[in-house]
């Protein structure tokens, strides 16, 4: 861990943040798009089944 | 050589995607991980700012990808109004969500370096307000897409608010020059090796960019794609039901 001094607060809630941030943005991205796909799927499985 | 056009067909543009997002999500990775470890922890302080410039590599690639993703979506949205290819007024859809999340974390950081800095949070300063504005440009455009049931109407309304809030985007990137006056510093990043950051920043830096860059291609292609899809569903669920 470096030195970060009297600014270590700033420096590090900068970066917890941001990076939470981003982690929560992929999260919800991934989540979404995995739950598109499978209700897609779902539909077009039933348009075929039901001709 | 394929016409980029061939792009604004969903099938085609999601089996390319498909191919291209692991790379360009694994690269993202690689980069954003290398960049901050690099910047975290084998960068020395500022002599002036102490520990504090850590943040740099944070709040200056979020600040340039949340002016950039609004070019996107300008791009996305002229493209639309021109050719009304479905998959571009999708994709500006798309990057709205990331370049608001980029605005807020440029405004976070900017907000937490400014305190020890310039002795305040916030200030109304050209460039911090037209980010705001940015920002709340964001969530007008977030919010109508959401409001609008009809997907070619959001697009329409959608693209035109995209054309106004451009003139903020680009006001937040030059707005140091047009005034001359506020906190904020001029641009820290220069072709100019006299005002340009050292070295010892700027190289862990350009990683950090490139990081938030490749992230951002890589959430809009998946984003994208999801958008597609919804948009199909929502297709194929009022046919069945007019059928």
């Amino acid at each position: 861990m470096p030195e970060l001094g009297k600014y270590a607060f700033e420096v590090l809630s900068s970066y917890a943040v941001s990076l939470a941030l981003i982690v929560a943005l992929v999260a919800v991205s991934v989540w979404r798009a995995r739950a598109a796909k499978a209700a897609l799927d779902d539909v077009e499985k039933r348009i075929r089944k039901d001709g | 050589m394929a016409s980029v056009w061939e792009y604004a067909n969903p099938k085609k543009f999601i089996d390319t995607t498909d191919r291209l997002l692991p790379w360009v999500a694994a690269l993202a990775v690689v980069a954003l991980v290398g960049g901050l470890i690099w910047g975290f922890f084998f960068t020395p302080e500022d002599f002036r700012q102490g520990s504090t410039v850590k943040i740099i590599y944070l709040h200056v690639p979020a600040a340039l990808m949340a002016i950039n993703a609004w070019l996107m979506m300008l791009a996305a949205s002229l493209i639309w109004i021109v050719r009304r290819h479905h998959v571009s007024a999708l994709a500006a859809r798309a990057a709205a969500p990331v370049g608001a999340v980029m605005t807020v974390i440029a405004l976070v950081t900017g907000a937490i370096w400014g305190q020890p800095m310039w002795g305040t949070w916030w200030a109304w300063d050209p460039r911090l307000t037209s980010f705001l504005i940015l920002f709340l440009f964001y969530l007008g455009y977030i919010a109508l897409w959401s409001a609008i049931e009809n997907d070619d109407t959001a697009a329409d309304l959608t693209s035109v608010l995209c054309l106004v809030g451009s003139v903020f985007a680009i006001l937040s990137r030059y707005a140091v020059n047009f005034w001359n006056q506020g906190l904020h510093q001029g641009a820290s990043l220069s072709l100019d090796k006299e005002q340009n950051v050292a070295d010892v920043f700027w190289y862990p830096l350009v990683v950090c960019m490139a990081g938030f860059g490749l992230l951002f291609v890589a959430l809009v292609f998946l984003r994208t794609q999801t958008e597609i899809r919804a948009r199909r569903t929502r297709a194929l669920l009022a046919r069945e039901r007019l059928s």
